[in-house]
């Protein structure tokens, strides 16, 4: 089934809504957000928990600010234990396609690895990288490079 | 350098009956102060040459022939080492260049050098008979001269064909203009790029798309037959190599691999396809054997282990590795062993290419944020930067190893990102230029001669 979220970014939408609305009553929703976003969504992840964290340049560790990400991440995906993810790894511009294939696999490696140590299995979590296929933001200086060096959880 | 010439000159005796066309005028006399480019150094002055119309008897003969002369012309011209003259200057026609003697004197006032003459007729059977002579005009000396045949629809391969032969008898080295290129089309915003593989002729003709765009794909190589393809898709969200045969449209995942392949190329013989494969965050060699389907691994060592080529003769590897730190390039044994450290320079280096000449490896650079495409010996010395941009990757060899294609970002009109087209460069650095496609490109390959 669709349904609509008037207040939401783009990205969100991207995720098509296929589950029933109240299979997930009791979300880890604080409240904070309006009720058009349904708990254990694709969508509250987004929201609510941070679907991405960033990287340094050429790096694939995870700073403190990811991590706390990630531990929300976990969390959330404890609550909502049918949920599998796909860790999408991505680059930015600077450097060569085929080894930023690589980079980003390693990318997605490290979210992926640290979800699991947080007691996700891995059976839940998959990984695939588009290198510098699909920036997030546009452009060629820090402020986009910055951004575009990530690591996305997107909820399957 | 006499005996470089010398063997040149022998080796094209031995594969001029290779050709699969009819030879028709018999090969005269050896000049001996004969008229030759020297391309081992960057060419200064191109070599003025005048292409006359191959005209036929009239009709539809006469419109081929001009369109032939017209390619040949205009191949010559990209090499960047011929400066084809304007026909209208010609003083001499086509016909009687055809029954009679070229007048040297005319050629010669209008700065000619070398004077190419030809001929185009349909026979009874409907195929199409081209012949073509070459003149070395300052010694007033008949060069070459060479018939061949074919059906009408192959016109532009039999223009280029001829162009080879020129190139090839002026030069002394193959020549790279029968030869096609395939590449990845790209359209639409940045962070949603439509790319479509697309195969086109060496000079831009014969543009075809060979997939839709669904699906992104990136790095198309071609085999040593030019019939199949082997690139990277990502077909149902799972970044693997396949195979696409050109004649059929058939595409194929290639092998059964638990991670992401990525960075294919054909082995020289064709039966071996070298590639990444990234799993747990580690990306090593591994090679398919197309016959048996057998999976080997090359490397293993932790780090990012991409970007194989084959040396001409299938012995040996290069692979850019950052094992050492960052991005360099080594060259191991065809069965993985023996790795050796290439470059130690500043930056990082990248997308290691072996020429089909087995002289020199190209390769991109990176320093910060400026990239540059190289080349270097195969022992690690004589190093030179040809072209150097924000941003440039990714070199293909034309099949004579004189040549190298590559991709260029260049900052949109409009600021949304950047518009990537195909550029060429010759091995000196000189004559660097855009190779035009209708739409934006990136990740050339350029095939062998077509057989």
């Amino acid at each position: 089934m669709r349904m609509k979220f008037l207040a939401l970014a783009a990205v969100a939408l991207l995720a098509a809504c296929e589950s029933t609305p109240n299979d997930a009553a009791n979300g880890a929703n604080t409240g904070a957000q309006q009720t058009s976003v349904r708990p254990g969504s694709s969508e509250d992840f987004v929201v609510n928990v941070g679907d991405r964290v960033f990287f340094g340049f050429d790096r694939y560790d995870l700073s403190p600010e990811a991590r706390a990400t990630l531990d929300r991440q976990a969390k959330w995906l404890g609550t909502y234990g049918s949920v599998t993810v796909t860790v999408e790894g991505h680059s930015d511009e600077r450097g060569t396609r085929e080894y930023n294939l690589a980079l980003g696999e390693r990318r997605a490696n490290s979210v992926k690895n640290y979800l699991v140590a947080q007691g996700v299995s891995p059976s839940r979590v998959n990984v695939v990288s588009y290198g510098k296929e699909r920036p997030a933001v546009v452009g060629s200086n820090e402020a986009a490079w910055s951004q575009n060096r990530r690591g996305v959880t997107v909820v399957n | 350098m006499t005996t470089k010439k010398t063997r040149l000159l022998l080796k094209l005796a031995g594969t001029a009956g290779a050709l699969l066309l009819s030879l028709g005028v018999a090969a005269p006399q050896e000049a001996r102060a004969e008229l030759r480019i020297d391309i081992t150094r960057g060419v200064s002055e191109p070599l003025p040459i005048a292409v006359t119309s191959f005209a036929g008897a009239g009709g539809r003969d006469a419109q081929m022939g001009a369109d032939i002369s017209k390619v040949i012309s205009d191949d010559l011209e990209r090499s960047g080492l011929f400066k084809p003259l304007d026909p209208r200057g010609f003083l001499q026609t086509p016909d009687q260049l055809r029954t009679g003697e070229p007048r040297y004197q005319d050629w010669k006032a209008l700065g000619a050098q070398a004077l190419v003459a030809g001929n185009t007729t349909t026979g009874a059977d409907g195929r199409m008979k081209v012949d073509f002579r070459l003149w070395d005009v300052a010694a007033g000396q008949y060069m070459q001269g060479l018939s061949y045949s074919a059906s009408p629809q192959e016109w532009r391969r039999i223009a280029h064909i001829v162009a080879d032969a020129i190139y090839k008898r002026l030069t002394g080295e193959d020549g790279y203009f029968d030869t096609r290129i395939v590449y990845v089309a790209e359209s639409g915003p940045a962070n949603a790029r439509k790319k479509q593989l697309a195969i086109m002729d060496q000079d831009s003709a014969n543009h075809q798309f060979l997939t839709d765009g669904q699906t992104l794909v990136l790095t198309p190589r071609f085999s040593p037959t030019t019939q199949e393809i082997t690139y990277m898709s990502y077909f149902n969200k799972k970044p693997r190599v396949y195979l696409f045969n050109i004649d059929t449209g058939r595409q194929e995942v290639l092998g059964d691999f638990p991670g992401m392949t990525f960075a294919p190329r054909f082995s020289p013989d064709g039966n071996r396809v070298v590639m990444s494969m990234a799993q747990n965050g580690n990306t090593d060699i591994y090679t398919l054997d197309l016959r048996t389907r057998r999976q080997t691994q090359l490397t293993d060592a932790p780090g990012i282990d991409t970007g194989p080529s084959y040396s001409p003769d299938g012995q040996k590897i290069v692979f850019e590795s950052d094992r050492g730190g960052s991005q360099q390039l080594y060259v191991m044994g065809a069965d993985g062993s023996g790795v050796k450290r290439l470059t130690f320079g500043e930056g990082r280096y990248a997308t290691p290419v072996w020429s089909p000449r087995g002289d020199l490896i190209a390769f991109t650079r990176q320093r910060g944020s400026s990239f540059a495409i190289g080349v270097i010996r195969p022992d690690g010395t004589g190093e030179r930067i040809l072209t150097e941009a924000f941003h440039v990757e990714g070199p293909t060899w034309a099949p004579n190893g004189r040549v190298l294609m590559y991709f260029k970002d260049l900052p949109s009109g409009d600021g949304r990102g950047r518009n990537a087209k195909l550029y060429s460069i010759d091995i000196t650095g000189a004559n660097e230029r855009r190779v035009s496609t209708p739409l934006d490109a990136s990740d050339p390959a350029w095939s062998p001669l077509i057989p």
